[in-house]
């Protein structure tokens, strides 16, 4: 079995602090996955890693191929897309412009122009709000902009850091059938990272738990949901 | 009252130059977050350029589009030779990176031009305008020309990809190379197009101060000065800017008893600081909020 995204000995520095020690963990094709672990665990670093915005060693596989070396850029162009903490919304350009910016690395004008109905038809409120500057977006709206925006790239695989932060619990459940929604119609691999680990529990199929750097724990998401003291101990309910 | 209206007409028809130069300005400020204090001398090595084409025999226009090309491409080339290596570096190192750029340009324009004052050609001829003797062809051309290239900015700004990219990097890198845009290449590209319309100021200018590698001293501190005073953010804020700042300079020449021609810049600069210790931000621009 060869796995989408490939990880093995992952360290990651800032400055001389040592933030990731050696993590291991694969992404199957078509899968959700999710990161969980407390703040500061160093979920935020694994996904900065894997397009290059840390300094970093080991191997990152994606698709069998290697991506040390390359740039975030051209990380990104291979269709990894990437949802950071803080959703990084251009908030002085309006909400269409932002989803252009999500196209910006495709050429195919037709293709973008129907990607940018599909948006508009899995999140009506940026329909309303297409010209208006995403900075006036309520949080809400802000991350289903980032999302749609991830989406516009048409990625292989989509890496989202704490999508629910900030949203209210109705939102973040439609938000999150929504993710699920891609993953299962346009096969996009996701790998999700959440504080709220019930939820992605829910969601996901496969879980890793990380720990001041380390992967602690893996298995499926039901398994860990079900372990009371993994729960207990890592997840906090 | 005429006299009011005449001062004003010469202080936009001088503040077209500031304007081109503030465009310049701006455009490097967005892209690197830094004034360019080589802007001007990089402008007049153009203008020299352009001179030594028309010296051989090439037409004005060629020799115009030819200019800016060659401008472009330079403006690229110095980028990528000396501001990228020094684009993590301090703020001072940068500062310095400006300072000997100017020396260098200055210096190697006086070597091969030396420093005895040429004339240069207008396009638009020195008659009056439309007969009227308020203002010349020419400087009713270099407003036209100004007003022109605001637009076409605003044009590729708003409507192009390429555009789009440019405005993405400069507001967000990390949030632009997460969408693919190479953001090196596009301070590349803001430095090319800042070196173009830095040319285009020269040439406008060089007909009127003559062409010599001193030429662009005095406008480049009323460029930084309308640059500034727009707000740094936006190429309409730079074009009002210049306008505004040609304005001043003439209406205190004019009527402020003794300034003449000696005073009238710092006092025009102290009405600009002035505007700006009421608005910080510039006319145009919009503060920014910086996330900690
Ligand atoms: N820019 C930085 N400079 C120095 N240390 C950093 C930096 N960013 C993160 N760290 C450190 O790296 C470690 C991992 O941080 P990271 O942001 O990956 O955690 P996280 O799991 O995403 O936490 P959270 O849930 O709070 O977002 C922390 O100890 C943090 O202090
Ligand atoms: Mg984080």
């Amino acid at each position: 079995m060869t796995a989408m995204l490939d990880i093995k000995d992952l360290r990651a520095y800032y400055g001389q602090v040592q933030a990731l020690h050696g993590l291991e963990f694969h992404l199957k094709e078509g899968s959700m996955t999710t990161l969980l672990g407390a703040n500061g665990a160093g979920k935020t670093t694994t996904l900065r890693a894997i397009c290059n915005m840390v300094r970093s060693t080991g191997t990152i596989e994606f698709e069998g191929k290697p991506l040390s070396g390359k740039s975030t850029e051209n990380i990104v162009r291979l269709g990894i897309a990437h949802v950071p903490q803080g959703r990084g919304t251009f908030t002085t350009m309006t909400v269409e412009e932002n989803l252009q910016l999500g196209a910006i690395s495709r050429s195919d004008r037709a293709g973008i122009a129907d990607d940018v109905e599909r948006m508009y038809d899995h999140f009506p409120v940026l329909k309303q709000r297409h010209t208006q500057q995403a900075g006036t977006l309520s949080g809400g709206e802000q991350q289903m902009l980032a999302v749609a925006r991830a989406l516009m790239l048409r990625p292989r695989l989509m890496l989202l850091d704490e999508p629910s932060f900030g949203l209210a619990p109705l939102i973040v459940r439609d938000l999150f059938k929504i993710l699920g929604k891609i993953n299962r119609e346009h096969k996009v691999t996701i790998l999700v990272v959440e504080q709220n680990a019930q939820l992605a529990l829910e969601l996901a199929d496969t879980a890793y738990v990380i720990e001041t750097g380390r992967i602690v724990m893996s298995g499926s998401a039901k398994d860990i949901s079900n372990n009371e003291d993994v729960r207990k101990s890592y997840l906090g309910y | 009252m005429e006299l009011l209206t005449n001062q004003i007409l010469a202080g936009i028809a001088t503040g077209a130059i500031y304007a081109c130069m503030a465009l310049a300005v701006v455009m490097i400020y967005q892209a690197i977050d830094h004034l360019n204090f080589a802007q001007g001398e990089m402008a007049m090595f153009s203008t020299f350029m352009a001179w030594q084409m028309m010296q051989w025999g090439v037409p004005y226009w060629a020799a115009f589009v030819l200019t800016l090309i060659l401008s472009f491409i330079g403006g690229i080339a110095i980028e990528r030779l000396l501001f990228k290596p020094l684009a993590k570096a301090p703020i001072l190192t940068n500062v310095a990176g400006f300072i000997a750029l100017f020396a260098i340009v200055n210096s190697v324009a006086g070597l091969i031009w030396d420093f005895t004052i040429k004339q240069f050609p207008s396009p638009f001829g020195s008659a009056p305008f439309l007969g009227s003797q308020l203002i010349s062809t020419h400087q009713a051309g270099m407003i036209g020309v100004t007003i022109g290239l605001l637009v076409l900015l605003f044009l590729f700004f708003r409507f192009t990809r390429i555009g789009l990219a440019m405005r993405a990097a400069a507001t967000l890198p990390e949030s632009a190379r997460l969408v693919g845009i190479n953001t090196s290449w596009m301070i590349a590209l803001g430095w090319g197009m800042a070196s173009a319309i830095g040319a285009i100021a020269g040439l406008l200018i060089a007909p009127v101060v003559f062409l010599e590698p001193n030429m662009m001293g005095g406008v480049l501190i009323y460029g930084f000065a309308a640059a500034v005073l727009g707000g740094l953010s936006s190429p309409l804020g730079a074009v009002v800017g210049g306008f505004l700042v040609g304005i001043f300079e003439n209406l205190v020449g004019t009527y402020i008893p003794g300034a003449g021609n000696e005073l009238k810049l710092p006092i025009a600069l102290a009405l600009i600081v002035i505007v700006l210790v009421v608005k910080p931000s510039g006319l145009f621009g919009h503060t920014v909020i910086k996330r900690v």
